[in-house]
């Protein structure tokens, strides 16, 4: 089945090119010292703003850093800070949904509150009051946005394990017995995966916008790392005499979340049973 | 009649359970989480005397409890305390800010309307073709856009090589239109492509194939008959993505320096004024749930199926 999966995959165009598109990136992110001469950190003051030249393919920065030094090394932040803070919605969300929606009665009840609450901040704000109120810096914004994606794996898994738990094999399988911890385990987390992975794909370009809209705002990552959305805040003010410091993190954000969403549209595709069989 | 005004009211009652419970969530992250407000406010270099002044002045040094009891107290009677920053009630900084941010959510969510709607219509009914793939090519390019880059890019081409119109500020009615476009792009995309998949399934139900038997010109079918009953999901996504709209709102207004909330929200946060954020936070919710609440309405307006609740 897994290799019927892929087989799709492989002839999906939106899957195709978002895949591309992220190994790409993962790729410039781990050969990045490979792929510049420059420190992504040094400040060269007499070489500030320039256009790009043989020198410095995409020009300098505000304080002479290379731009294309600090684009590569920035993506590596910027799918760092993405996986990882997919990856706290995932192990909390999932679990929340899962006895949300087989336990169901008060658990339930005050499971799905809770999460109604998170969203009634809508994502971005309630991201942006815990770093305000965390402090900034690198953990805190993976923190922040990690807690603002939960609501939406626990409503998604709930979904499926309410359908799921009442299939008559699960059922079945209870009736004979079968602790719940099993019948979790075994029936109902692999029948309510599939949703979750184009769920965490989605969320991968979501997380990365809100992360650089928090560096955007200066609430993120802190300078002189290089992450994109931060390089995107400082370069504005350059915005009259060299775009450019803004053109390229604009657009390398961009592409990074155009990857996931294609990817995640495509994932939809080749894993909607609804969808099989058919073509 | 009496039977929709009690529902109105016992949804009224809803969106005021739900701000609540927002209003003391937020008031008890401010006083939980790491970090003393107090000592934030005064400085690093603040003498112990002065953090202690300023912690009383808050009444932080009382009973959390007691905290919690004047806050929801104030916040019943529309107080929401005192800016840190200006020493002036945060409720009448906040009404000074919400017409800007409104008005920009309003014109941007009407535009995104506007022509998400169309847009997701017309690919619909060409489902398949060259433009049907341009529109999907535009939704991904809407809904995977930075909102600030695309700010910054429009600002770049219309107020700097163009000189067409401002780049920053609220000082003519032309102040608003780059604003506008760019907080609407994402939802233009999300509703196009809502529009699209929910008319797509639309078409194939029986009774537009009668429609089209008895000789309905499909331009008749696709706008009378098909997206009448396509509307409902699209209605609910408008509404739910309204929270992305006012998650980009503040983007926005920070990219254009447009005085709204958003950029109050921003400015309170690097200032520490904690009374601020609280209360601006509170706002925020209190408009998400007050536009789901009339999207709600609508929705049972336009399909009879759903009545209330």
């Amino acid at each position: 089945m897994a290799s019927e999966t892929l087989r799709r995959l492989l002839r999906n165009p939106s899957a195709v090119a978002g895949a591309t598109l992220i190994v790409l990136l993962v790729l410039a992110g781990i050969l990045a010292p490979f792929l510049t001469p420059y420190d992504p950190s040094k400040q060269q003051l007499a070489e500030v703003l320039q256009h790009p030249s043989a020198a410095h393919p995409l020009g300098t920065d505000q304080l002479g850093r290379d731009l294309l030094a600090r684009l590569l090394f920035g993506g590596r932040l910027t799918l760092f800070i993405g996986a990882f803070s997919v990856t706290m919605g995932l192990l909390v969300g999932v679990p929340l949904g899962i006895v949300s929606g087989f336990y169901r009665g008060a658990v339930d009840m005050v499971i799905q509150r809770v999460m109604d609450l998170m969203l009634a901040f809508t994502t971005f704000l309630l991201a942006l009051t815990l770093v305000s109120l965390l402090g900034v810096g690198l953990t805190n914004v993976i923190v922040a946005v990690g807690i603002s994606t939960i609501p939406r794996f626990a409503r998604l898994v709930r979904a499926s394990v309410l359908t799921i738990r009442e299939i008559s094999y699960v059922e079945a399988t209870r009736a004979l017995g079968s602790p719940d911890r099993r019948v979790l385990w075994r029936h109902v987390l692999p029948n309510a995966i599939a949703p979750v992975i184009v769920q965490a794909t989605l969320s991968m370009g979501g997380a990365i916008l809100t992360a650089a809209g928090l560096g955007f705002l200066g609430l993120g990552v802190q300078p002189p790392t290089p992450e994109w959305g931060a390089m995107l805040g400082q370069g504005r003010n350059y915005i009259f005499s060299n775009p450019s410091v803004t053109t390229f993190p604009g657009l390398a954000i961009f592409l990074a979340v155009m990857g996931f969403n294609l990817l995640g549209d495509g994932l939809r595709d080749a894993l909607d049973p609804q969808l099989r069989g058919l073509r | 009649m009496s039977g929709s005004v009690s529902y109105l009211l016992q949804r009224l009652i809803g969106v005021m359970v739900t701000i609540l419970f927002v209003a003391i969530t937020i008031f008890l992250m401010v006083r939980i989480l790491p970090g003393d407000p107090a000592r934030v406010i005064a400085g690093v270099l603040a003498s112990d005397q002065d953090v202690a002044r300023i912690r009383t002045q808050l009444g932080l040094d009382r009973p959390l409890w007691t905290q919690a009891g004047i806050f929801l107290r104030d916040l019943a009677q529309g107080d929401l305390g005192i800016s840190a920053r200006t020493s002036n009630p945060v409720s009448q900084e906040i009404l000074a800010r919400l017409p800007y941010t409104a008005l920009l959510a309003v014109v941007s969510l009407a535009l995104a309307i506007a022509v998400g709607l169309p847009l997701g219509a017309w690919a619909a009914a060409r489902a398949g073709s060259v433009a049907d793939l341009a529109v999907s090519a535009l939704v991904l390019f809407g809904i995977s856009m930075p909102v600030y880059w695309l700010g910054l890019m429009l600002i770049v081409l219309f107020s700097i090589h163009l000189r067409w119109l401002p780049a920053a500020g609220a000082s003519g009615p032309l102040s608003i239109v780059l604003p506008a476009i760019t907080l609407a792009a994402f939802s233009v995309a999300f509703i196009a492509r809502i529009t699209r998949s929910s008319l797509l399934e639309v078409l194939r139900q029986d009774y537009v194939r009668t429609a089209r038997a008895k000789g309905a010109r499909s331009r008749t079918v696709l706008w009378r008959h098909a997206l009448r009953n396509a509307l409902p999901p699209i209605i609910t996504v408008i509404g739910l993505q309204f929270g992305e709209l006012l998650g980009g709102a503040i983007l926005t207004e920070t990219v254009f320096g447009w005085p709204g909330m958003g950029r109050l929200l921003v400015d309170s946060i690097f200032s520490r004024d904690y009374p601020m954020v609280q209360g601006l936070v509170i706002v925020f919710a209190l408009m998400f749930a007050l536009v789901n609440l009339a999207v709600d309405l609508l929705y049972e307006r336009i399909d009879p199926r759903v009545r209330y609740g």
